[in-house]
């Protein structure tokens, strides 16, 4: 795979009267990367995106789409981008076919090529049933379909994607996810996403945004080996607390242990470990040793909700060190 | 020049799939028939002046209705970051969606050409005048659809985009009655200013170039200041 910068920004400044909407934010993605966009609601994701795609421009700053600057080459930058803006908007009096039709005249593609395309794009989305209807008649589901579509017709090397799975059942969610994820093998893909299970699945890397400045750039597994001791999760039969703490505190390797509450006859602990050993054949042991009749055990990594909670709730948080130390368990 | 035509076509092919267009033409040809034919036969004269003074008067909420949601509803929808991502300058935008209502426009004065045909089956019609007044009118319904652009690219919100057209295009047809409480000097200048003068001016049958000029300047300023309101949203 060729690791050519499809899209490439420096120091993008973007200041709305005297709101800083974005502080200079740089990026770079390469070909074929699938790059997930994360941050609060506000933190600057759309608007990096709106700069990206020629529709708005940085107060300072500058980025370059396919080789074109974004100001000077605008025309060039916009041909090599399939987007699909926030709340995907469509126009409702249009029948699918007609509209998909004229996104592929603006962009220039000849009749034969039109046909072509359209039928490929109506297959690949699963259009087929409803690209007689008028837009305004479909499911959100099939709406989302026909805004990735638009952003396909033309093959573009690049796709922006703001939020392409939110409002969606869980089902529809998985089906645009993995249209994307196979879309996303010859593409460079952007997108941007509330939902931190579907970057897991979906995404090469991860940027993560806030307060207009990126506090994180990594792989999902980076960003969980950087934020990331693991817990495990213990449950014991019985009812003398103390004695199961103490016994549990004495293993090698744990650093902590809390109780996290008590039902009929179970007691339920978490255990945060010092190194990065697997500590359950020791638990096991102790819990025999100790004649405790375990009923269940754990491990769990921490997950990225708890990543990103930590580096978008404080500005001090990009120490990935202090997070481990929060409260994983709610 | 292709995709604006592109767009042109994708607005006028909307207008037909919405009510609205229907409804405004209904309204435009039901209204101009009560007034037109009522009087008609009292004058009994086959005369269309009456009717093109009357088509001046509709066309002042008929445009702004027209184009009132051409860039405003796009605002509201969001649509307008799709079409301003696409390889389109925004002056294919602005032509595009104007020349569509200007499509719009000519279905509009086509299905009025009933009326001097039924005048003219009635009695001795003089064509030079009525095809005078249709140029004149095409022109005036033109700049007033530029106006409506610009207004409409003003706002997310539709109606303050017809209100705003239909008081812009108001005050350049009712300026001339104001004339005699002018000075002089200004009032002359005001007068050209004004719609009304250039269509009389045109529908007593003579096309002067200046009417003609002072058309196309009144849609080419609007149109220009609509396309520099659209491109004002960069550096908002």
């Amino acid at each position: 795979m060729s690791s050519e910068v499809m899209i490439e920004a420096r120091d993008l400044v973007k200041r709305y009267d005297d709101v800083v909407a974005l502080d200079k934010v740089s990026m770079e993605v390469r070909r074929g990367e699938v790059l997930g966009f994360l941050g609060p609601n506000g933190a600057g994701k759309s608007t990096t995106m709106r700069i990206l795609t020629c529709f708005t421009s940085p107060t300072e700053g500058s980025a370059k789409i396919n080789g074109h600057d974004v100001l000077e080459e605008s025309l060039q930058a916009r041909e090599a981008i399939g987007y699909l803006p926030e709340s995907n908007p469509l126009y409702p009096d249009l029948l699918v076919l007609e509209y998909l039709q004229f996104v592929a005249e603006v962009r220039g593609l000849d009749k034969a090529e039109t046909r072509k395309r359209l039928k490929t794009i109506v297959e690949e989305t699963g259009l087929g049933d409803v690209y007689a209807k008028q837009i305004r008649t479909l499911s959100k589901g099939y709406r989302q379909r026909v805004g990735l579509a638009q952003a396909l017709i033309h093959q573009p090397p690049i796709l922006i994607l703001d939020e392409p799975m939110s409002g969606l059942d869980p089902n529809q969610a998985v089906e645009i996810r993995d249209l994307i994820k196979d879309i996303g093998r010859e593409r460079t893909v952007v997108l941007s996403t509330h939902n931190l299970a579907e970057v897991q699945v979906a995404c090469d890397r991860v940027l993560i945004i806030n307060k207009g400045k990126i506090v994180a750039d990594d792989t999902p597994d980076g960003l969980r080996d950087r934020a990331g001791k693991t817990r495990y999760l213990v449950t014991v039969q019985g009812e003398a607390a103390d004695k199961c703490e103490s016994a549990l505190k004495a293993i090698d390797g744990v650093e902590r242990v809390r109780g996290l509450g008590a039902e009929t006859g179970e007691l339920r602990f978490e255990l945060l470990p010092t190194g990065s050993d697997d500590l359950r054949p020791r638990i096991f042991k102790a819990a025999v040793d100790n004649d405790l009749t375990l009923l269940g055990l754990g491990r769990e990594g921490q997950g990225l909700e708890q990543i990103f909670r930590d580096l978008t709730t404080s500005e001090e948080a990009a120490g990935a060190s202090d997070s481990a130390n929060a409260d994983a368990a709610e | 020049m292709q995709k604006t035509l592109t767009i042109a076509k994708r607005e006028f092919v909307a207008y037909f799939n919405g009510p609205a267009a229907y409804i405004v033409i209904c309204l435009f040809l039901v209204l101009l028939g009560i007034f037109f034919w009522n009087p008609f036969f009292l004058i009994n004269r086959a005369s269309v002046r009456p009717m093109f003074d009357l088509m001046s008067v509709l066309l002042l909420p008929t445009c702004p209705a027209m184009t009132m949601g051409l860039l405003a509803e796009e605002k509201r929808t969001g649509t307008v970051e799709v079409l301003l991502t696409m390889p389109l300058k925004d002056t294919h935008v602005i032509g595009g969606k104007f020349l569509g209502a200007v499509g719009l426009l000519c279905v509009l004065l086509l299905l009025t050409l009933p009326y001097p045909m039924s005048v003219a089956s009635l009695g001795n019609l003089d064509w030079g005048p009525v095809i005078a007044g249709y140029t004149a009118l095409f022109l005036q319904g033109s700049a007033m659809l530029a106006i409506g652009v610009l207004a409409s690219s003003w706002t997310e919100n539709q109606l303050i985009a017809f209100f705003s057209a239909g008081m812009i295009c108001f005050a350049l047809f009712i300026v001339t009655r104001f004339l005699p409480f002018l000075p002089q000097q200004l009032a002359s200048t005001v007068e050209w200013f004004s719609f009304d003068y250039h269509y009389a001016s045109m529908l007593r049958g003579v096309i002067d170039s200046r009417d003609v000029i002072y058309f196309l300047s009144v849609i080419g300023f609007s149109l220009a200041l609509a396309f520099r309101s659209l491109e004002s949203r960069r550096w908002s």
